[in-house]
């Protein structure tokens, strides 16, 4: 465990996992803006990951790639580094490094729950686990999404002069979204916001099932009643969300868990789809991977240290550089 | 309770008007016990004493860590929605009457309060459980007000909304005459009018800029404004009863106000704390509210009185058509035939100009008056806030500036931000905290505060942050009085943060003594 500090850097090797800074070998575990960034001389990453960062940055935002196969071994000098999926989004990964009987494994961003957009989350057994927090309390105890999803479909039903935004990430909850709408059977084409046309594309080609899409066009404000459009977040307060009349404003989220952060931000059909662990799969997860030492980043971190300690394991927060505790998912 | 419970939640988190309407008319197109209950509860009639805050705690405490709770409400922000959330929930239950539910909770006996109340959590969905709690603590916080359900049901069962409004305080749950009235099955209840407590008449801020522009200053007439409490005092020859602004009868706290009183009327007043009709601070005033009852040694320290200002009724006469100078003359006739009453008149100020007036709002009567208040001399009585006739004019605030120490989540509307701001003054080489306040910041300025606030946390203590000690905060408050509960010696009446100082270097904040001779205290 000593062989890792704050910054998940290994000083030994000048190897990074997710770092904000452009590095001379940097471990991807996933494509969010917040985990993969533009300029690094080397990344390590599944393909599907490499795939979605050339997508958003160029190909050339890095100047050499290694991809990788879960469960394939890649070694630096004494060290062992294998990637499991995370079922966070498409590509996601957790990093197991093994140096001299120590497993260490960084989960980065992960979900336990069914999805059918990404491989889904395995178990990996170690010593020492850096898990993220970002549904870190025991408020959050994520629903089934079949029902949530349900709601939108129900809603879409009953107002149909309106029309449904729903604001999602553009990598990961957007196609998630779609995915869990065709699911349920709605099988009508699905709008989008132009910023998540390129990835929307990608997971088709990937064989996701998100069905049909199409980019949202500056057709009559009436086209768009009865219909379901996909934006990002920071779409849905633009100018761009004024084109279309009577909107009902969604948001697929974990955080909209919470009435008053959906009332805040103007939510008026919260849906609760994360692609977050809640807390009893935090818990969970803790637990089954019998590490004896916990470190916890990304979120509400205190309250899992100190289930942490309560269970005599040994844990601190890890506070990781750029990475305020709440804007990510 | 699952159709109320989702009636809320939708409530809560539409913005627009016209769509809270609609989802009001959704649920009561049916008019029944259920609807009933919920008439009262969003008209806050029913409260159950037993089950505070305080309760809930030692409830969810029974169920999960303790640690982990405080975790959570701190982040959550919300009590209700924090249980709602944190419990551990047992699906097997059935989904009961909004009606039924309210019955068993009243029948439940003290001593099984804990473990039948948790039963009936265990029970419940997250957004039932959430309902039920917003239920027990009153105060729903969902953006409807009692005047938008009237107006819903108004317009649902095509009656006028101030037809309502008039019988309202005359309706008592279940509302059967109501509903009856409203399905044109009977005619409008009956209701003894001169028993009512009646709506208000409130008054808007003035707008210093816009409104003495446009308003005639011969046209108004002007009186103090008092730092009391607002009160309606109904006397017949049978009775004497004390309401408060929002209709709690509060009788019993003040005791020689109705053994004294005499005549038949209905004022509109201040109750003031004070000896032979000379209001004393506020915070004398605090001594005697919030008690259900006031011992002879509080009524002879802090001796109450009223300041009137209006007469609703006279002799059983409505005088609320009349205009404003009419009233007056039955208010100083009233006054006349009963001397004894621990009542006196709200004195006019004259005054020519609006210019005129300002010296009177700033600076009379040592502190004791919070401005003034400007009334159309040809205004009728018309309850709640009116645009036009009656406006308040309030003194300008005391400022400070003082240095922001710690800070903590908000609540409700501020949840997760970190929006209650605790500020202090040099003490030597230390600060020493002066006061607290939560709101009077702009959005935006909350952002700013917000985010330094989570770059330069010094220290944690729950869920208290200490920040550096770099940010100034100009503070306006009303009043400052001296205070041996806190360390500073001070205690502030209404701080709230005027504006944040970039420009002053923390050095050239006042040390607490500075402060005190400032503002005068001993």
């Amino acid at each position: 465990m000593d062989f890792i500090n704050h910054q998940l850097f290994i000083k030994d090797i000048n190897v990074h996992i997710d770092p904000i800074l452009p590095k001379k070998t940097a471990i991807i575990t996933h494509g969010h803006a917040d985990h993969a960034r533009f300029g690094h001389d080397h990344v390590i990453a599944t393909r599907q990951t490499i795939d979605i960062m050339k997508i958003r940055y160029g190909d050339k935002c890095a100047k050499k790639f290694t991809p990788l196969k879960y469960g394939q071994k890649y070694s630096i000098k004494n060290y062992d580094f294998t990637l499991y999926p995370a079922g966070h989004i498409l590509g996601s990964a957790q990093v197991l490094i093994e140096k001299d009987n120590h497993r260490l494994v960084i989960t980065g961003d992960y979900k336990v729950g069914k999805d059918e957009t990404c491989k889904n989350f395995k178990l990996v057994r170690c010593d020492t686990l850096i898990t993220e927090a970002t549904f870190g309390l025991p408020v959050f105890q994520h629903p089934d999404p079949k029902d949530e999803i349900q709601k939108l479909i129900q809603s879409v039903k009953i107002n149909k002069n309106n029309c449904h935004i729903v604001g999602a990430y553009a990598l990961g909850k957007a196609q998630r979204v779609m995915n869990l709408l065709r699911q349920q059977n709605y099988n009508e084409t699905i709008y989008i916001h132009g910023s998540l046309e390129k990835l929307c594309k990608y997971y088709s080609k990937e064989k996701i099932n998100i069905g049909k899409f199409e980019k949202v066009s500056s057709k009559d404000k009436s086209f768009y009643e009865g219909k379901i459009i996909i934006a990002p977040p920071s779409a849905l307060k633009d100018r761009w969300s004024r084109r279309f009349a009577n909107p009902i404003i969604c948001m697929a989220s974990g955080w909209m868990t919470v009435k008053q952060r959906a009332k805040q931000q103007g939510i008026e059909l919260p849906l609760v789809i994360s692609d977050h662990s809640d807390w009893n799969e935090l818990l969970d997860t803790i637990n089954k991977s019998k590490a004896k030492n916990i470190l916890i980043t990304h979120g509400q971190e205190e309250a899992l240290v100190y289930y942490c300690k309560k269970q005599n394991l040994l844990s601190k927060p890890l506070s990781l550089q750029g990475r305020s505790d709440e804007e990510i998912e | 309770m699952k159709k109320f419970s989702s009636l809320l939640h939708n409530l809560i988190l539409t913005p627009s008007r016209n769509t809270k309407i609609k989802l009001l008319q959704d649920y009561f197109k049916t008019l029944d016990i259920n609807r009933a209950y919920a008439l009262a509860i969003l008209s806050n009639q029913i409260s159950f004493q037993f089950i505070k805050a305080s309760k809930l705690k030692e409830l969810v405490y029974e169920q999960v860590d303790q640690h982990l709770f405080d975790y959570s409400y701190d982040y959550v922000g919300d009590l209700a929605e924090t249980i709602s959330l944190i419990w551990p929930t047992k699906k097997d239950g059935k989904s009961q009457n909004l009606s039924t539910l309210i019955e068993i909770i009243k029948r439940i006996k003290k001593s099984e309060i804990n473990k039948e109340f948790s039963k009936i959590l265990s029970q419940l969905s997250n957004n039932e459980r959430w309902t039920l709690i917003k239920i027990c603590t009153g105060g729903l916080r969902i953006g409807v007000s009692e005047r938008l359900v009237k107006t819903a049901l108004a317009d649902l069962y095509d009656k006028s909304v101030n037809e309502i409004e008039e019988i309202w305080h005359g309706l008592e749950f279940p509302y059967e005459n109501l509903f009856q009235w409203l399905k044109n099955e009977t005619s409008k209840p009956k209701i003894d009018f001169k028993k009512l407590f009646h709506p208000m008449m409130l008054a808007n801020p003035v707008d210093e800029e816009k409104d003495f522009k446009r308003l005639n200053a011969s046209e108004f007439q002007a009186e103090y404004k008092w730092d009391g409490i607002r009160v309606q005092l109904m006397t017949s020859l049978k009775s004497v009863s004390l309401y408060s602004r929002t209709g709690d009868n509060i009788s019993s706290a003040f005791p020689e106000i109705i053994e004294n009183t005499k005549g038949d009327a209905v004022i509109d007043g201040e109750l003031l704390v004070g000896k032979s009709f000379k209001p004393s601070s506020f915070n004398d005033l605090q001594q005697r509210l919030n008690r259900k009852k006031a011992s002879k040694n509080l009524q002879e320290k802090f001796p109450v009185f009223i300041r009137a200002y209006d007469i609703l009724f006279y002799k059983g006469k409505d005088l609320r058509k009349l205009f404003l100078y009419e009233r007056r003359k039955y208010l100083e006739k009233f006054q006349k035939e009963n001397k004894n009453n621990q009542i006196d008149l709200s004195s006019i100020i004259k005054f020519k100009t609006w210019k005129e007036l300002t010296k009177y709002k700033n600076n009379v009567h040592d502190d004791l008056n919070e401005g003034v208040m400007i009334k159309l001399k040809n205004s009728e009585y018309l309850p709640g806030r009116k645009k036009g006739y009656w406006y308040k004019w309030k003194k300008n605030p005391k400022l400070v500036d003082a240095i922001l120490m710690y800070a903590q989540r908000g609540h409700g509307k501020r949840s997760s931000y970190y929006s209650d701001f605790t500020f202090g003054v040099w003490k030597e080489n230390e600060l020493v905290p002066i006061g607290r306040a939560y709101s009077g910041y702009t959005d935006k300025e909350l952002l700013v505060l917000d985010k330094f606030i989570r770059n330069n946390t010094t220290n944690k203590f729950g869920p208290v942050r200490e920040v550096k000690k770099e940010i100034i905060l100009e503070v306006a408050f009303d009043d400052v009085f001296p205070s041996s509960r806190h360390k500073s010696g001070v205690a502030m009446r209404f701080p709230r943060i005027h504006r944040i100082r970039w420009d002053k270097p923390t050095n050239e904040v006042l040390s607490i003594e500075e402060f005190k001779k400032e503002f005068k205290i001993g």
